[in-house]
């Protein structure tokens, strides 16, 4: 990864943009991707971006026994996503709360559109995310899991669906947003999409950004994706001792 | 244009090649570009790129023969997991005729029964039949689930593979198209006919795979690794386990059931898919 440091005079205040774990505005944490690491699900990956620590694991397509939920003419894709209780520095209590069932649905709105659902009617594609550390952009971490675990699967896909935040901290407009930015800074912005056409399946905002910034926070996240997009290739291709 | 090359590893939405080849198995044309849709490998025959898929489900297609377990009786069928997002059922009809009897002294939740796919219809309601050489009820013996895309390297070229691994151990091997295959024989003997067959599939992606599961045979059986008379000509490439040929000499009736027609039902993917979709759906259904 190409490391672009801008400002590093700490002294002039307003001009630096040094950020409190001294990243570019523009570069990503670290990043490390492993595809294949459960051995009872259909597929499964882990990630670890900076503080955070995911586990996506994917079952199906399986027979899905929710009449209500079946569609006579694809499956349904189902995601949970789930916090451990010790993933946050207070402990979480246990179970959905409004913030993940949110996010699962999120999740799988975001994913739905990479993956032919079509091949399988009347079934339904599980997908469980447990965030098992979690440091800021999670759900992005989560979205970016999730598919390397779907691919991992062996389900047909238009494409991988790649995630990543940008947003505004300190009057900067910066990458991939830790914890301490997200809850100090003015706004966020999770974005997912597919890589190969460019087409966003997610697109997310909160805080306030002007039209500038909003564009510039755009193309810093579509950035982001991309880089991370490479890691997943690798995860993937990785699994086969390539 | 080509951008990858043969047995190259892809993953989905690699752009493949443009128009000029045609799209196969495991990939999807957009904006006049071939694209993977799978985990695979590639494999390039003439001018049609398709993607070997390194993971899969097993998705029910008429003629196919499958290893199911009874999971429920009803009225007048029983239903059966066959190692598949869809359930399948055996109608009371096809075992008993017009007879009236109690399905459960038949076959009792637990069972495994080696079955015919008779029919699926539009909304992949998966019929089964046990008539047929071969097909029945398995007594005893193991059960090891692979995943459904490499049955045909598990086979091996005209049963290669698999008639190793029975000569070996001499176990009894059944493998069902749904990736569930069934071993009988000497306890210690199925253990190591199970350690075999998982080899098998991890390694399925990966050349010289044949010598390598002789040299297992013989380690694991406590032998010197011997010359086979097995023609090591069988070629070690995954594409080409897609076109199993008819094995001629039935030395087991059972056996050679499974090869001939696993054969047949990797010829029926190409040649009947368009003709199942006319096929009248029966209502079998109390």
């Amino acid at each position: 990864m190409i490391i672009i440091i801008t400002n590093t005079n700490l002294n002039t205040g307003t001009e630096t943009s040094a950020r409190a774990d001294n990243r570019a505005f523009d570069e990503l944490r670290n990043l490390k991707i492993e595809a294949g690491i459960l051995e009872r699900a259909d597929g499964s990956a882990y990630l670890e971006i900076g503080g955070n620590k995911v586990l996506a694991a994917v079952y199906g397509p399986r027979e899905l026994f929710v009449r209500r939920l079946m569609q006579p003419n694809r499956a349904v894709l189902r995601c949970k996503y789930n916090m451990a209780p010790f993933s946050v520095d207070d402990r979480k209590r246990p179970g959905p709360d409004r913030r993940s069932v949110e996010i699962s649905k999120i999740t799988s709105d975001a994913l739905s559109p990479a993956v032919f659902l079509e091949k399988f009617p009347r079934s339904t594609i599980d997908v469980y995310i447990e965030v098992l550390e979690a440091e800021g952009g999670t759900r992005c971490a989560g979205i970016t899991a999730a598919s390397v675990a779907l691919a991992d699967a062996g389900i047909p896909m238009r494409d991988m669906v790649v995630a990543c935040a940008a947003g505004k901290s300190d009057g900067n407009v910066v990458l991939d947003l830790s914890e301490v930015e997200d809850k100090e800074g003015e706004a966020d912005l999770p974005i997912a999409l597919m890589p190969r056409t460019g087409e966003i399946t997610l697109l997310q905002m909160d805080g306030h950004l002007t039209e500038e910034e909003f564009q510039k926070a755009l193309d810093l996240a579509i950035g982001g994706c991309k880089k991370i997009s490479e890691e997943q290739k690798k995860a993937i291709k990785n699994r086969y001792g390539d | 244009m080509i951008f990858v090359e043969d047995k190259e590893i892809v993953i989905p939405g690699d752009i493949l090649s443009d128009e000029e080849y045609h799209s196969g198995r495991g990939t999807f044309k957009e904006n006049d570009k071939v694209c993977s849709s799978l985990v695979g490998l590639v494999a390039i025959r003439d001018k049609k790129i398709s993607v070997i898929p390194l993971q899969s489900k097993y998705i029910p297609k008429r003629g196919d023969v499958v290893i199911g377990e009874v999971t429920d009786i009803r009225f007048s069928m029983w239903n059966l997991d066959i190692n598949s997002p869809y359930s399948g059922f055996l109608p009371a009809s096809d075992v008993f005729g017009k007879e009236k009897r109690e399905l459960n002294r038949t076959f009792d939740v637990g069972d495994v029964l080696f079955l015919r796919v008779v029919d699926v219809d539009e909304v992949k309601k998966v019929k089964l039949g046990l008539k047929g050489r071969g097909l029945g009820k398995f007594r005893g013996g193991i059960l090891i689930n692979i995943t459904p895309t490499k049955v045909p390297r598990l086979i091996g070229k005209k049963g290669s593979m698999i008639n190793m691994i029975k000569d070996e151990t001499h176990c009894e091997v059944i493998v069902g198209q749904n990736g569930v295959v069934w071993v009988k024989g000497e306890p210690a003997m199925e253990r190591v006919a199970e350690k075999v067959i998982n080899m098998i599939e991890d390694q399925a992606h990966t050349s010289g795979l044949t010598d390598r599961v002789r040299d297992m045979l013989a380690k694991l059986l406590g032998r010197e690794p011997q010359e086979s008379e097995i023609e090591p000509e069988i070629s070690d490439e995954v594409e080409e386990s897609g076109e199993l040929e008819i094995s001629d000499e039935p030395d087991d009736i059972e056996e050679y059931d499974e090869i001939e027609i696993s054969d047949e039902s990797d010829e029926l993917e190409e040649s009947e898919e368009p003709e199942e979709k006319k096929e009248s759906k029966e209502d079998e259904m109390d």
